[in-house]
């Protein structure tokens, strides 16, 4: 039975990691509850910033804190374009149809990675990585706690964005009823185009965060997409506070998983709790019931 | 002797008493109508029957056996057939497919079953059209292709939910002679839902009036017509006839 | 009914069965075993075709069953040396459990679509890590069968030159196609198409929606068991993470969606298509000098992509529409 200080370690890394977990989803959260989307591409997107976040330390050694402005306005373009160029059209469409459409693009992206920059892992190496801080028994990485903080702060700003603006109004309108909002001469299209740059600018900023916490490659990309919808479903569809909460479960229980079993498992136990919460409250924890 | 009993039957939906203790007796044989304005429960009375819920309390019998709670497959297993106020074709299958999917209730073997369908669409007029896709057909014939496919599962009693609404009045007497037809040749029983008047005055010989949930009238249809309480709350207001 | 158009399908499939049968008289044995692989992705895909084409349940875990049929079998004959005729029964037995298992989980509780497909997802992606840290089946480092031969034909224990592998996939593959012929003029086939399409309208027809979705789900699950023993026995080596993969998954769906989804031959032309044209950009990039990991996948994707945007019901229904079938 490890020690008690050392189990209060883990869950406050848990708690940490899992917030940059939840901004992860709270990206998919924002795409799938309003324009419907399974973004099966959601971890891949994830995965590219992380690859972006490298090179430009490499390259310009801006940390990736920094990274994050130039990483975000990228992908919001990138998200807004992959919208409204290829997911539009497939609005009417059956859902397998929209499903298989971000399959085939998570296949190409996880697959352009690798080609691009081969299997082996990539990281990015600053000072602070290495530091931590002592709070009594508690030893907290820094470089965990700037970038949880990091993505509380992104989430407050996207909460914000969605409840007092009228453009975040206008966007959670078009969630809750499509005719009602084409009819009231909503552009549901651009408003659709602008909540996935959205999702994608949360996955970006999340991304940059992650880079210092994990070494980057290709096969992060379809684990974090599955991470993510079991984020979202267990802190429930719809719900902001759903998928922070959401990540911070699911990074606490990893991290507990982790310690007490072997951390090979600890997927395991997130796919154990997405089958639980699909059969038992498929409306998630904090989620409206459909 | 009555084919279908609904006894004292009641449902809440979350605080809205959708029906409360209606009861009437639908006599083998006869077409029957279950009236009222909208909101007046009749689709609630209508879904409790088909199997979709089940009431809260009170009793539904079918030749005497109970199939109050029962599901909509075994209802319809238990010989009645429904059809749906807004259609439901199978939209991706031809018409005669559509029908096989009823047919085959009863007859296990495809080419029975084919024949079978074939026969009720000749019945119905449909005949011609048995090979078209079922989403090329127009409202009328899609009407007639639901009843078709209810036809088929050979139904003793058959339920008909505002099959009449947007149809226009030639079309509407078209649908009046079909059922006539099939309450004659067959002695199928019949019970319909209907806002159209002109429908159910026609084709009833026993009339039901709900209003709020509960039976304020029942009787033929001369006799309903003259009732004050029915006159009061819902003929006067809106008469097709 | 013209005469003519009833006989053409018959005239075709004599013909392809015709150069099925005679190919190994004909090609390689490189080309032998691309055939091959060919035909195994035909018949998974019309195994996942039956959930998802008849009974409209997207299953995105389909390498669970692959997985636990080889794994089964293998377990069976690494150990008892129990040959793969018996340690079949054993593959479709818990393949059909789990499916069952699933499908009743889901199916009470009213899980479709998206949710289901992920359901399905977790299912795999929970056994894959559980057969890592599973010592009897040999954990991550896998599972070696014995391989005595390869010369002449010993059916007692699958094992032999591709030449006889091509036969028994030909042979299960054309099974498959006939089953799911059969299956789709019966009444199953019509119940199933009747609850894709209007799953309340068939319910008031008489149809016990629940009971024949598991049946799809019990059926498909049996059906790719037996691709599990086969791939057991044909490359011999066992490994979660390659077998349980999500990749396996979607290699299993690529041919019907790029195929058609739903129709007898799509599984078939979409393999064919895939497997072919990957292999023929893999040997072009290669006399190029450009053997870089990744570019086969993203072929796929790209494939993929243009299919599911310009030909949403699949490669097969227009040309079925050419030949008039």
């Amino acid at each position: 039975m490890p020690a008690a200080d050392l189990v209060a370690n883990v869950v406050v890394s848990g708690i940490l990691t899992g917030l940059v977990y939840g901004l992860m989803a709270l990206g998919l959260s924002v795409i799938f509850g309003v324009v419907r989307v399974v973004n099966f591409a959601h971890g891949e997107m994830m995965t590219i910033a992380m690859y972006m976040a490298t090179v430009l330390f490499a390259a310009l050694k801006l940390d990736p804190f920094l990274a994050m402005l130039p990483v975000a306005a990228a992908f919001f373009v990138f998200g807004y374009a992959l919208q409204a160029g290829l997911i539009n059209p497939f609005i009417t469409r059956p859902e397998h149809s929209q499903f298989m459409l971000l399959v085939a693009v998570a296949i190409i992206l996880v697959n352009a990675m690798l080609m691009v920059f081969g299997p082996d892992a990539r990281n990015v190496q600053v000072d602070y990585q290495l530091e931590s801080f002592e709070l009594g028994p508690l030893l907290v990485d820094k470089a965990r706690l700037f970038a949880a903080i990091a993505a509380v702060v992104a989430a407050a700003a996207f909460f914000a964005f969605f409840r007092y603006t009228l453009t975040g109004k206008a966007i959670r309108a078009c969630a809750d009823n499509y005719l009602g909002a084409r009819i009231v001469g909503l552009n549901v299209k651009h408003l659709y185009a602008l909540t996935f740059g959205l999702g994608a600018v949360c996955v970006a900023i999340a991304g940059c965060a992650m880079v210092l916490l994990v070494d980057v490659t290709p096969p992060l990309g379809p684990s974090y997409t599955l991470l993510a919808f079991v984020i979202v479903i267990v802190g429930g569809l719809g719900s902001m506070g759903g998928a922070l909460l959401g990540g911070v479960l699911i990074g606490v229980s990893e991290a507990l998983a982790g310690l007490f079993i072997t951390p090979s498992a600890k997927s395991m136990f997130s796919f154990g709790l997405l089958i639980l919460v699909l059969l038992l409250r498929p409306q998630g924890l904090l989620g409206k019931r459909a | 002797m009555s084919l279908l009993e609904v006894r004292s039957v009641s449902k809440r939906f979350r605080g809205l008493r959708a029906v409360h203790d209606a009861s009437f007796d639908v006599p083998q044989g006869e077409i029957y109508g279950l009236i009222g304005p909208n909101g007046a429960g009749k689709t609630t009375t209508f879904n409790m029957i088909a199997g979709v819920y089940a009431p809260d309390s009170g009793e539904i019998l079918f030749g005497s056996a109970p199939i109050h709670g029962l599901r909509a497959d075994q209802v319809c297993a238990a010989g009645i057939g429904r059809t749906f106020q807004i259609v439901k074709p199978f939209a991706g299958l031809s018409v005669l497919d559509n029908v096989m999917v009823g047919a085959f209730l009863r007859e296990r073997q495809a080419r029975a079953a084919r024949e079978l369908s074939v026969r009720i669409l000749e019945r119905l007029g449909l005949g011609a059209k048995r090979e078209l896709p079922a989403s090329s057909l127009t409202l009328p014939d899609r009407k007639r292709l639901e009843v078709a496919r209810a036809l088929a599962t050979r139904p003793k009693l058959l339920l008909l939910d505002e099959v009449m609404a947007g149809l226009r009045p030639t079309e509407c007497d078209q649908m009046i002679a079909v059922f006539r037809e099939l309450n004659r040749a067959d002695g199928t029983t019949i019970l319909l839902i209907e806002h159209v008047m002109r429908a159910v005055m026609a084709l009833a010989r026993h009339i039901c009036v709900l209003h709020h949930g509960e039976v304020i009238a029942r009787g033929t249809p001369q006799e309903v017509v003259r009732n004050p309480a029915v006159l009061e709350c819902y003929l006067g207001e809106e008469t097709e006839v | 009914m013209n005469r003519n158009r009833a006989l053409t399908p018959i005239y075709l499939l004599t013909g392809l069965a015709a150069i099925l049968v005679a190919l190994p008289f004909f090609v390689g044995n490189y080309a032998l075993s691309v055939a091959t692989l060919i035909l195994y992705f035909a018949y998974t895909g019309q195994a996942w075709n039956v959930m998802m084409g008849f009974a409209g349940q997207l299953s995105l875990g389909h390498a669970l069953y692959v997985g636990v049929g080889a794994y089964a079998a293998g377990a069976l004959f690494f150990y008892y040396g129990i040959g793969p005729w018996a340690g079949l029964w054993l593959a479709i037995a818990l393949c059909v459990a789990l499916g069952l298992v699933i499908g009743f989980l889901a199916f009470r509780f009213g899980i479709s679509g998206v949710y289901f497909a992920l359901l399905t997802i977790a299912f795999a992606e929970f056994t894959r890590i559980g057969f890592d840290h599973f010592g009897w089946t040999g954990g991550p480092g896998g599972m070696f069968l014995r391989v005595a031969q390869r010369d002449t034909w010993d059916l007692a224990n699958f094992r032999g030159p591709p030449l006889m592998y091509y036969y028994a996939m030909l042979f299960l593959t054309a099974g498959a196609f006939a089953l799911c012929a059969w299956l789709l003029r019966s009444r199953a086939g019509y119940y199933w198409q009747a609850i894709r399409e209007d799953e309340e309208a068939a319910r008031a027809l008489g149809i016990n929606a629940f009971r024949w979705k598991l049946l799809a789900v019990a059926i498909s699950a049996a059906m790719t068991a037996v691709a599990g023993v086969f791939f057991a026995f044909y490359y011999n080596n066992l490994f979660p993470e390659q077998i349980f993969h999500i990749s396996r998954s979607i290699e299993i769906i690529l041919g019907p969606v790029i195929g058609g989804v739903g129709t007898l031959f799509g599984p078939l032309l979409g393999a064919a298509v895939l497997t072919l044209l990957s292999d023929g950009i893999s040997d072009a990039l290669n006399a190029l000098g450009l053997d870089i990991p990744g570019v086969k996948q993203v072929f796929y994707g790209l494939v993929l992509l243009c299919v599911v945007m310009f030909l949403p019901h699949g490669i097969w229904p227009p040309i079925a529409r050419r030949l008039r079938l």
